[in-house]
């Protein structure tokens, strides 16, 4: 499965961030730091023209499947660390785009080259969504991020690689929010008031 | 801003008219330039938001909660605060309300931080519910919480409303392969979903179903075979997963068949035999590099039996590995390549260059890869050919990665007891060239392993001690911090093992070289008692060299076979000395050893007179100040050195001349003894398990009095015993000698203790038969018998297939290996299976089993179908199968049987064994209606909270893969 997905831009600061496993507030703050520059300066430290994995078992921690959620195993199989075979292969694939990194850390159940289309999948429906996508446009588009990024994965899970279908499916819900509130949603926005 | 202090105690009616929108916040957080600033920003936006999340306008509330959500997931701030607010927002009837509710809980919920998500248990179900006015836009968020948040109890309670959608006929239902993903999860956290979930998963991979359906399915299916422990529940899909890998044209889907395939064939050969022409097709035929890259991974991990496929996949990995435009493909190729493992070596053959460049290459993650596919390679064939040139390579490679290669060299070679090493002269050697390395940052393990070799094997000493010198004599070194753990093993070498020196007044010297200030207080403890057995060492020598000359003067017809007259006498004095028969065979190996080096130390004269009173004053001045030494552990050893020289001064050695009457000097002669029996004493590797073999007295109960400890602990986890840790294996000069002050025969001693106190010892007949006999430090009255035992010890080369290199070897020295557990890296500890993942697996065979009937799945066995029809009437054939499987799975966890269930006739029998089932059974006969099994489904289900245990039972396969 998918364990994460992080879009941070070139300084660290993250712009995207999904969990598809549990992590409480501090944890993910410290993974995403790692990812950028963990030790052997992980992203900020990888110089253009080469490859696109990191090994990432030494931020991520051992795989131990979905049961991360089944609370009372985790502890009894992280003291019997016998998952040896789930534990190698958390991987992290990027790639650097403008100012941006987009990252998928995922485990063994992934195929690493099919991962690197995934993200060009997320990367054409952000580009086709936002007409000429840029980091700007994630940043105001909080929402939208999200609703993208689910289409595509789910619970972890792969569940769409055409980036047209995504699009469309993302097309409809907005049109549906737009009608459903017959006013609309962010009506008191004052934006120069308090923007300055 | 006046506004806003005005509000800060009741929302004003301003206030919520000009809320801000997250589009706001996020304008103001960009704009603050500094961290204070934007930290202040956020302070006040978190402000706002607890006053205006309490709102009872819902629209106010949701941009509350949507800008917290924003906070929570980019700043990192905890909103577990909010959690009911949110669940507030879910039953509004405006869309983003509950959508932004949604992915509020999505971010933040989950059963370790809040426990409200149960209060959502009926919204959700109303959202989950097929009707025309639930848009996709709604469930699909609610089936996103549920598969990332649902506690067990939750999943359990909404995995009945999947089922709708799980097995929604309509071709294009957008909410199907999310289903799938979120029953996915159900399963994993509560495997007692299986008998409601399993059977539609599996229906979903169909033909007919959806492709995306189809692809979600087989994604689940992938991710439940490769998490479980044991995989052998999912045979039975096999011929579906099967006609997926033949016919699906999706690669996505392909690769997921093809993992699952990997898990598999390991389980069934039959398997394999059939998946083997599919993936070598795709492998000639595909364009998908990722396709092509999973197939490899495939036959390299599960079909290795299948030479063609190899071969292919060999071929197609070097394509990989030789791309020079794309260091992905490089990478993977590597990682290929790696899985191997040497007994393909030969395909590593033909990249050879590549990978040696890759070595080189500006990414670490490629280079990190070619070190690891080196280290996968080794063998004792090429072990030394390769660690040279590693070696060599990291002095000019980069201090990180040098440090790596380092690493990865110390750690391949000292595997298992330095199992790949067969020339321990070179492994010495190599050892002492690495700390050359100018990046050099190993300290700690270069000197476990230089005294590990010194203490297990005997053959690689002289060479030991001769890299102990060079790093010793080298004053450019001490200075070097990473170095004194290496200097100080170099120490403890180069006194312990000083009778192999060629020149020990060399030794003395380097050892008290003036730069030694520069070393810590701990290493420098070890130098001065290095100092203490060389000069002991070579005072011996010394009078025994005089002793032997008189002997030779005295005994004019014993010219040739003087040294060894000497040896023997001096067996036959020790064995008087020595009540004990068992240690005198033990002194006696070490005479001999004594004897052998004896005759050596005649051929040199090293230790003259002079040389000696030299030694003498030379040690004088420059431990003398360090008996002054603010440390303790200096300072002790240096007094010890000063006495030492003291005794021996007060012998007036220098007086003695030739043709003195110096066997007659009584004084000398017990020196000589007393400091001999202070050292010849061999030290051992002891075994982890050591304390193990210590058997409890019988009037000892060790738990009753740490029971209590447990109480105080609290933590079940934590087993007190375990958490304390011996070091049995500190080699430094504490264990290593006794102050000769007080080593008066310290055997007679032990022997006499032993007789008190034998309760304590280990026993000496009973490990006869494991080889742990030798050197036996720390058990010194055990029988020391080396010599006959070596068969056992000697491990002999695993791979004896491989062909030896022409180059002339020598024969693998012996190895001290103590037993089972010494030395084994934790990774070959792992145990065997257990029951965790089974949990889930057992409920899928459960369900499978049921499925069985199913005519699309099923082909059932000639011989279970006759032990059916037997029992049944062939109309409620198939009802009843199921009865009797679930009372079977009763039977075999109430009765705690682990042993396989072999195949179903032979449930009957031990159904039939058991009152209770049988009476289940009987039940089972009386109603065979639907509803009857409903009922004992749910029972079933209840029950299946203890811990399912069982254990894999042959599978049944179909014709299909005959």
């Amino acid at each position: 499965m998918i364990r994460a997905v992080i879009v941070m831009n070139t300084q660290g600061k993250p712009r995207l961030l999904k969990f598809y496993e549990f992590q409480p507030p501090e944890k993910q703050q410290e993974l995403t730091r790692s990812v950028f520059a963990g030790q052997g300066a992980l992203l900020s430290g990888r110089p253009d023209n080469v490859s696109n994995f990191v090994e990432a078992d030494a931020i991520f921690g051992p795989v131990i499947f979905s049961s991360l959620l089944f609370v009372s195993f985790v502890a009894e199989i992280t003291k019997k660390k016998k998952q040896e075979e789930f534990k190698e292969g958390t991987r992290l694939v990027y790639k650097h785009l403008a100012t941006l990194y987009f990252v998928f850390v995922f485990d063994s159940c992934e195929n690493e080259l099919a991962m690197l289309d995934l993200i060009q999948v997320l990367v054409e429906t952000l580009d086709r969504c936002f007409k000429n996508v840029c980091e700007l446009d994630i940043v105001f588009n909080f929402n939208k991020m999200h609703t993208i990024l689910d289409e595509i994965i789910f619970g972890g899970q792969v569940l769409e690689t055409s980036s047209e279908r995504v699009l469309k499916a993302v097309e409809e819900i907005s049109r549906l929010e737009k009608s459903s509130s017959s006013v609309s949603f962010v009506p008191k926005s004052v934006s120069g008031r308090f923007g300055r | 801003m006046a506004a806003t202090a005005a509000s800060s105690s009741s929302p004003s009616l301003i206030d919520t008219l000009f809320q801000r929108s997250l589009d706001d916040v996020i304008r103001v957080l960009r704009s603050s330039s500094s961290a204070a600033l934007e930290a202040a920003a956020i302070a006040r936006a978190l402000d706002e938001i607890r006053r205006e999340i309490r709102s009872p306008d819902l629209d106010t509330k949701a941009v509350a909660l949507q800008k917290l959500t924003y906070l929570a997931s980019l700043h990192h701030f905890d909103m577990s605060w909010a959690a009911f607010h949110a669940l507030e927002l879910l039953p509004s009837t405006s869309l983003p309300h509950p959508r932004a509710a949604y992915l509020a809980a999505s971010v933040s919920f989950h059963p370790s931080s809040t426990d409200l998500l149960p209060l959502a248990t009926h919204q959700l179900r109303k959202h989950l519910a097929p009707s025309p006015s639930n848009s996709p836009a709604l469930a699909a968020p609610a089936l996103h919480l549920l598969a990332l948040a649902s506690s067990p109890d939750l999943a359990g309670h909404l995995a009945p409303d999947l089922l709708p959608i799980l097995s929604s006929q309509s071709s294009s239902n957008p909410l199907r392969p999310k289903a799938v993903a979120t029953a996915l999860r159900a399963l994993a956290v509560c495997p007692d979903t299986a008998p409601v979930l399993f059977k539609p998963l599996v229906e979903c991979l169909s033909l007919s179903s959806d492709p995306r359906a189809v692809s979600a399915a087989i994604g689940a299916f992938c991710e439940l075979a490769l998490a479980a422990s044991d995989p052998s529940p999912y045979i039975p899909l096999a011929p579906e997963f099967y006609r997926l890998l033949v016919d699906s044209r999706n690669n996505w889907v392909t690769i997921k068949v093809l993992k699952i395939f990997a898990r598999l064939a390991p389980l069934e050969p039959r398997v394999a035999a059939r998946i083997v022409d599919p993936v070598c097709q795709l492998l000639r035929r595909s364009t998908a590099k990722s396709l092509v890259f999973e197939c490899i991974r495939t036959v390299f991990s599960s079909l290795l039996d299948h030479d063609a496929a190899v071969r292919l996949a060999v071929d197609k990995t070097k394509e990989f590995v030789a791309s020079d435009d794309d260091p992905n493909l490089r990478y993977l190729g590597l990682q290929a390549l790696t899985m191997l493992g040497p007994a393909h070596s030969w395909a590593v053959e033909d990249s050879r260059e590549v990978v040696i460049q890759s070595l080189n290459d500006t990414d670490t993650s490629i280079r990190r890869e070619a070190l690891r596919l080196e280290m996968g390679m080794l063998s004792d064939s090429n072990v030394v050919d390769i660690c040279n040139m590693l070696i060599k390579y990291a002095i000019k490679s980069d201090p990180e990665f040098a440090n790596e290669i380092l690493d990865a060299v110390l750690a391949t070679c000292g595997r298992n007891v330095y199992e790949l090493i067969v020339d321990f002269d070179w492994y010495v050697s190599l050892l002492g060239e690495m700390v050359r390395n100018p990046h050099f940052a190993k300290g700690d393990e270069i000197e476990r392993q230089l005294v590990d070799v010194g203490l297990r094997v005997r053959d690689a000493r002289p060479e030991l001690i001769r890299v102990a010198r060079n790093l010793l004599i080298d004053p450019a070194l001490l200075g070097n911090p990473f170095l004194c753990r290496v200097l100080s093993a170099a120490a403890w070498v180069s006194g312990e093992y000083v009778e192999f020196s060629r020149n020990p007044l060399e030794l003395v010297e380097a050892l008290l070289q003036p730069r030694t200030n520069l070393l810590p207080p701990f290493v420098r403890a070890v130098y001065v008692q290095a100092v203490f057995k060389i000069l002991a060492y070579s005072f011996i020598s010394f009078i025994k060299q005089i002793q032997a000359g008189e002997l030779l003067e005295i005994g004019n017809s014993f010219i040739q076979r003087g040294g060894k007259q000497e040896g023997s006498d001096l067996v036959a004095a020790k064995s008087s000395s020595d009540q004990n028969n068992a240690f005198a065979i033990g002194d006696g190996v070490a005479t001999d050893d004594k004897a052998i080096l004896f005759d050596s130390i005649e051929k040199q004269e090293t230790f003259k007179h002079e040389s000696i009173s030299c030694l003498l004053n030379l040690i004088e001045t420059v431990v003398g100040p360090l008996s002054e030494c603010g440390e303790v552990e200096v300072q002790e050893r240096a007094r010890n050195v000063l006495g030492l020289i003291l005794i021996i001064r007060e012998t007036q050695f220098w007086n003695i001349e030739e043709g003195h009457e110096l066997t007659r000097d009584d004084k000398i002669t017990k020196m000589v003894e007393l400091m001999e029996s202070a050292f010849s004493e061999e030290l051992g590797p002891v075994s982890t398990n050591a304390q193990k073999r210590v058997s409890v007295p019988e009037a000892l109960i060790l738990n009753e009095n740490l029971s209590d400890l447990l109480d105080i602990l609290g933590d079940d986890d934590i087993n007190p015993c375990a958490s304390v840790s011996f070091s049995f294996r500190n080699h430094h000069s504490t264990e290593t000698n006794q102050d000769s002050a007080t080593a008066i025969e310290p055997n007679s001693f032990l022997a006499e203790h032993r007789k008190r106190h034998g309760l304590y010892y280990l026993h000496m007949d009973k490990d006869k038969s494991e080889s742990n006999d030798y050197p036996c430090a720390n058990e010194p009255l055990l029988p020391v018998s080396h010599g006959e035992d070596t068969e056992d010890i000697v491990k002999l080369p695993a791979q004896s297939l491989i062909p030896e290199k022409a180059k002339p070897t020598k024969p693998r020295p012996l190895v001290i290996r103590l037993d089972e557990g010494d030395g084994v890296s934790s990774s070959n500890l792992t145990t065997a299976k257990e029951s965790k993942g089974d949990l889930l697996s057992g409920a899928i065979r459960d369900v499978l089993l049921r499925n069985e009937k199913k005519p699309s799945l099923t082909h059932k066995t000639s011989l279970d179908r006759t032990s059916q029809r037997r029992e049944n009437g062939a109309s409620e054939n198939s009802e009843l199968i199921s009865q009797q499987k679930e009372s079977n799975s009763f039977g075999d966890r109430e009765h705690g049987n682990s042993s396989s269930r072999k195949g179903r006739h032979h449930h009957k029998e031990r159904i039939e064994s058991s009152g209770q089932n049988r009476d289940n059974e009987e039940k089972s006969h009386r109603h065979s209606t639907k509803s009857s099994r409903h009922h004992r489904r749910h029972k079933h289900r209840q029950r299946g909270d203890a811990p399912l245990d069982i254990a894999p039972q042959s599978p049944v396969i179909q014709d299909f893969l005959l």
